[in-house]
């Protein structure tokens, strides 16, 4: 049985580390970040089953594809404290001559990511990829990517979403963070994605929904879905969350998407969280 | 020499791919084909009937053929794109940047229908930008073969090189005048020795520069036809000491006079050795329907186009 408050903690670190990476850097995308803290130590530190001694192929490996590159901080964190590169590495979050870029990419090496992610709509492509590589060398391990829900205003995430269901890649999970916010408003008002449940379905998806919040359902969610895999279908979760969540401040508006906190509200948000594995 | 170099018969260029996949497909067995919608024109039809288990069909999406590509590449596997050279390049440009050259994946992208001599589909089709657009990307390999021999032989040497590849050939018949000729990629071809001017020519416009250095050898002009099949990584030492030779230059390609071939040449010799240069090239213009000689002819890629261009610059010397 999992730990969930021991997840629970974690988490509290990993919102924490967001809040202090972006701060510092005073740029970078902290709302969608804070809401998909729980779904990330879900995977790492529960659900995937991968070796912190990195290698690119990661063959007999889960995999894991952020698609929505920005919420890179939540990332980073998660990384750093699975143990792939130092901790106190954070620090140095869009940074000159870091390894922690903006948005995540293989170019200057840093262990826990195989592709770069930034410009939307690409991931589930090459999380496809990578799971079609892991069935034809017969590896049976799973492929998770984490999409953003205004991400699928993007055409190519429906070519992929096509291409998976016909072509019943089955060691896939594809999360969409369905946190209604986009930069320039909520999805509602810019272009609203109606039912994502029925369109995966639709498709030839298996479709889950889940709470990305609850730290309990997600764990729970990510287990019925790995359940599933290897049954002609690819599955798709639904994951419901709060822009934001964890700050009171950031929760649920589209404000804090991509702007950083000055001192006053970094003490704040900080405030707020936990310090439950020590601060880098 | 230039009298030894004749044409034993046409066949496309893109026939030289497909026998470049059927020459590497029984010993690698980390290839895999994707195509969008385009098998038979591709000429892969082989591949698929051996290996359908490396054989993906994704459908007319080029957007996830490529994104698919970099995540078979990151698993390890060798992917080979297949379509026309528009949707190769033009169409997924920010996917190749981002999923494929930025990240570093070892993707192949094989492009045949480039170029004018695509002819009757006209110009939504006939691409003259992408060597540009493929030239600029950091760390892409850019190779433009001559004929089908040139072609198979560097579809075999892009499956051992580690890296991003554009593999740029075409659609028409064309002669065929490379076999037993080395090829190497970044190895800059001589094919024959001059001493008045030097052409430099990509793709098919090899075949236009040979008859065209022929005509001219009939005026008393001597021609070195250096083949550069391979536009980046150039191989700037080749380019160099043959102009410190000749004095003068003319480039042929067909592509825009911008960002392609001749671009490529005349950065080198500014830095270097700045001598008289000539572009036979299309002129910042679209293409239309036509035959493939008929469009060659109109848009100044004719063999008299090459003669003239270097009468003009064995002048300027």
């Amino acid at each position: 049985m999992a730990d969930i408050k021991k997840l629970q903690a974690i988490a509290s670190q990993v919102r924490r580390d967001i809040v202090r990476q972006v701060a510092a850097a005073q740029s970078g995308h902290p709302g969608g970040s804070l809401g998909c803290a729980d779904l990330l130590v879900a995977l790492y530190f529960e659900v995937m089953d991968f070796k912190t001694d990195f290698k690119m192929d990661g063959q007999q490996e889960d995999l894991f594809f952020l698609s929505n590159g920005h919420i890179s901080p939540v990332w980073y964190s998660v990384l750093a404290r699975s143990g792939f590169f130092p901790v106190a590495e954070l620090a140095t979050f869009r940074q000159i001559n870091s390894r922690l870029q903006g948005h995540p990419t293989t170019h200057e090496g840093l262990p826990g990511i195989r592709t770069a992610s930034g410009s939307l709509g690409q991931g589930l492509s090459v999380a496809i990829g990578a799971a079609l590589s892991k069935r034809m060398n017969k590896d049976p391990k799973t492929v998770f990517c984490l999409m953003g829900d205004g991400e699928q205003e993007e055409g190519q995430v429906w070519e992929a979403v096509m291409f998976a269901g016909h072509h019943k890649v089955d060691n896939l999970i594809a999360i969409v963070d369905r946190n209604n916010q986009q930069i320039d408003g909520s999805l509602t008002e810019v272009l609203d994605m109606g039912d994502l449940q029925v369109k995966y379905g639709n498709f030839g998806w298996t479709t889950l929904h889940m709470d990305g919040n609850d730290m309990a359902d997600v764990v729970a969610t990510l287990a019925k879905a790995k359940a599933l895999t290897g049954q002609g279908k690819p599955i798709f979760i639904d994951m419901k969350t709060e822009m934001g969540k964890g700050v009171d401040f950031m929760e649920g508006t589209h404000q804090w998407h991509g702007k950083a906190p000055n001192t006053e509200q970094t003490e704040h948000a900080l405030a707020q969280l936990e310090e439950t594995l020590g601060d880098y | 020499m230039l009298e030894n170099i004749q044409s034993t018969g046409k066949k496309a260029t893109r026939d030289g791919f497909g026998a470049g996949i059927d020459a590497l497909s029984a010993e690698n067995e980390q290839m895999v084909i994707l195509t969008a919608d385009l098998a038979g024109s591709m000429k892969i039809e082989n591949f698929i009937r051996d290996f359908p288990e490396r054989y993906i069909q994704v459908g007319i999406a080029e957007a996830n053929m490529i994104g698919i590509a970099s995540g078979l590449a990151t698993g390890g596997m060798i992917p080979f794109t297949t379509t026309f050279a528009n949707f190769s390049t033009g169409r997924v440009y920010d996917q190749i940047r981002q999923s494929v050259a930025y990240a570093d994946k070892n993707v192949k992208i094989c492009a045949s229908h480039a170029g004018l001599t695509l002819g009757e589909d006209g110009a939504t089709h006939q691409i003259l930008e992408d060597i540009g657009l493929m030239r600029m990307l950091p760390g892409m390999t850019v190779i433009n073969p001559c004929d089908y021999h040139q072609t198979k032989a560097a579809t075999i040497a892009i499956a051992a090189h580690h890296g991003p590849v554009y593999l740029r050939f075409g659609r028409p018949s064309w002669p065929m005048f490379t076999e037993n000729m080395p090829f190497e990629i970044g190895k800059a071809l001589q094919m024959t020795e001059g001493t008045d001017v030097t052409i430099f020519a990509t793709g098919h416009m090899v075949w236009q520069a040979v008859e065209a250095a022929k005509a001219l050898a009939q005026k008393g002009i001597s021609v070195e036809l250096i083949n550069i099949h391979t536009i980046k990584p150039l191989d700037e030492a080749a380019v160099l000491a043959s102009v410190r030779k000749t004095g003068c230059v003319v480039t042929c390609e067909e592509h825009n006079r911008f960002g392609g071939l001749g671009d490529t040449i005349a950065q080198v010799l500014t830095a270097n050795h700045p001598v008289p240069q000539e572009f036979v090239a299309v002129n910042d213009s679209f293409g239309e329907s036509g035959t493939p000689m008929e469009l060659l002819d109109k848009y100044g890629l004719s063999v008299e186009d090459v003669v003239k261009a270097v009468e003009r610059v064995v002048k300027r010397k």
